[in-house]
């Protein structure tokens, strides 16, 4: 019970430090103090938010390795321009079911390819993000290679934010619900979590639905936000990009994906003024913070503050010095 | 209680299980004995669904159960502790036996907890501890403890012995007949022959898929046959 009141403190907590954020942004928008470029900056770190997030439900803490969430976003992008373009949806509910088609999808290619293991799952999730890819590609309906363009741009900070906010919300409560719990069993050891009773595949495919369905959300919203969308741009160096920021920020936790897309998008912004080095101080800093925290930025603890983590860490420490001894 | 008739499992082209028949009884603990790759440990994930037999029959309670998921099994009271110990490591041990219940609704959790701990107070003392700290053995005790909070009628141990010090053999082997005199029928899988026939009421002997022998478990420790091939005497 106390755990549960330190459970409900902690997601309020977070609630209001999130409005916050969302007030003091707001403020700076509208006072013009954050510019056009900031503006941008900001929505696409709100969409990298949501693929991370996402992504770390199947990656970190279901544990199936999967590098097609490109694939999906891409689902998302392209269901909801479609829907906004050609048959005059508003805004939201060609968002929501953006994301239930990629959700589908998630459903469609889980179930077989969900009995696959490791590098195995790997290739086949590559695999379905390309096949999508060129799917658009040779499709005239949406537009071939050169894609859709001119679409309505509407998103607005307000929508940004609510669903980012809604993605981490949910996530955060699948992961810490029982079906949560079972899903870090499969993780941890898939025999021993199929001996306890769990349905492996049912759960396996409930996580790669549920990341499916917000990648395509933040497909939708990329797609609102940048006016024009291609096969090119949901290729499979996209999906990398996401895998990056989950496993910069730590594998398993919530808050490392908030804080590696953030820190990545950041980054990225940042070095296009250089455009000869760019790619060599990314990976250079890439390489860095592995060697110096291979675990990620805030290693696999929940959603916490650094603080929090940091003390988790030095208990966990003691603790494996202590049975060592 | 458990009743398994002329059972065929394959791996692949491997023909692993061959026409192979037990029975256990309520309140037994009986084991299976043989050499690697005898079909032990597949016998284990047969009964408990992880693997399909081809052909043959295996009935829990009277009811046939060969072909059903390992859920439905779970559900019905038939238990496997599986090989290796497989806890989960990133989890502390009250959330490893919290997984143990995950089919249990029945909210005795509380009452489930208290069991396991009187029966391994060791696991009382860590419970907070992550599981993949715990030495050898207490990770041995867990996933028993995490098999026991599912409420086993027939509990299934594969190589509970294995790698452990002899101390804590015995201690595994002490536990295992205080958790059958207190109700749950147990089949157990073990390379420690020696051991395992001191505990066990009956026993099977398993050479390359078949049954080659079986009996009341003195009589078979105390046969010249047995002693040579797996006890080591002479």
């Amino acid at each position: 019970m106390k755990r549960l009141n330190q459970l409900n403190k902690r997601f309020w907590g977070g609630i209001v430090l999130a409005l916050i954020v969302y007030a003091v942004i707001q403020i700076l928008l509208t006072t013009g103090i954050f510019d056009d470029v900031t503006r941008s900056t900001l929505f696409l770190i709100c969409i990298n938010i949501m693929l991370a997030v996402s992504l770390n439900l199947i990656n970190g803490i279901t544990g199936q390795f999967s590098i097609g969430h490109a694939g999906f976003m891409s689902v998302g992008a392209y269901v909801s321009a479609i829907l906004t373009l050609n048959f005059d949806v508003p805004f939201i509910p060609a968002l929501i079911i953006a994301g239930i088609v990629a959700a589908l999808c998630g459903i469609l290619i889980g179930i077989p390819t969900l009995r696959l293991n490791g590098d195995y799952l790997a290739i086949a999730t590559l695999g379905f993000g390309e096949i999508i890819r060129i799917v658009m590609l040779n499709t005239e309906y949406v537009g071939g290679a050169s894609g859709l363009s001119g679409i309505p741009s509407k998103s607005t900070w307000t929508i940004m934010f609510v669903f980012t906010l809604i993605t981490i919300v949910i996530i955060t409560n699948f992961i810490r619900s029982s079906h949560g719990r079972a899903c870090i069993a499969i993780r941890e050891n898939e025999i021993a979590a199929e001996a306890m009773g769990i349905n492996t595949t049912l759960y396996k495919v409930i996580a790669f639905s549920l990341g499916a369905l917000f990648a395509g959300m933040a497909g939708g919203l990329s797609a609102h936000t940048f006016y024009v969308i291609n096969p090119g741009s949901f290729n499979f160096l996209k999906s990398f990009e996401i895998l990056v920021m989950v496993v910069l920020g730590g594998l398993g936790s919530t808050a490392g994906s908030v804080v590696g897309a953030i820190v990545l998008t950041v980054l990225f912004t940042a070095l296009q003024d250089f455009p000869e080095v760019r790619m060599i101080l990314y990976s250079a800093i890439l390489i860095l913070m592995m060697i110096f925290r291979p675990k990620g930025l805030l290693g696999s603890t929940g959603i916490s503050l650094k603080k929090f983590a940091k003390k988790e860490a030095t208990k966990r420490d003691s603790i494996s010095s202590e049975s060592a001894s | 209680m458990l009743s398994v008739q002329g059972i065929n499992v394959f791996y692949g082209a491997i023909h692993a299980l061959k026409d192979l028949s037990i029975t256990v009884n309520e309140g037994e603990i009986v084991t299976l004995i043989g050499a690697n790759g005898a079909g032990k440990s597949t016998l284990l994930k047969t009964l408990s669904g992880l693997l399909k037999p081809k052909t043959g029959s295996v009935d829990f309670l009277g009811k046939p159960i060969a072909g059903q998921s390992v859920q439905a099994i779970v559900k019905q009271g038939l238990i496997h502790c599986p090989e290796g110990r497989r806890v989960f490591a990133n989890m502390s041990v009250e959330e490893n036996l919290e997984l143990g219940a995950y089919l249990q609704n029945s909210g005795s959790l509380a009452a489930d907890f208290e069991m396991v701990y009187k029966t391994f107070p060791r696991l009382l003392e860590r419970k907070k501890q992550l599981a993949g700290t715990l030495s050898g053995g207490e990770q041995q005790m867990l996933a028993m403890g995490r098999a026991l909070m599912g409420h086993p009628k027939l509990l299934l141990l594969d190589e509970p012995s294995m790698g452990l010090a002899p101390l804590l053999v015995q201690d595994i082997f002490r536990i295992i007949q205080e958790v059958n005199a207190a109700g749950t029928t147990v089949l157990l899988v073990e390379q420690n022959a020696h051991q395992a026939l001191k505990i066990a009421h009956r026993a099977y002997v398993l050479e390359t898929g078949r049954v080659v022998l079986e009996g009341d478990a003195k009589e078979l420790a105390d046969s010249e046959d047995i002693k040579s091939a797996y006890l080591g005497g002479h």
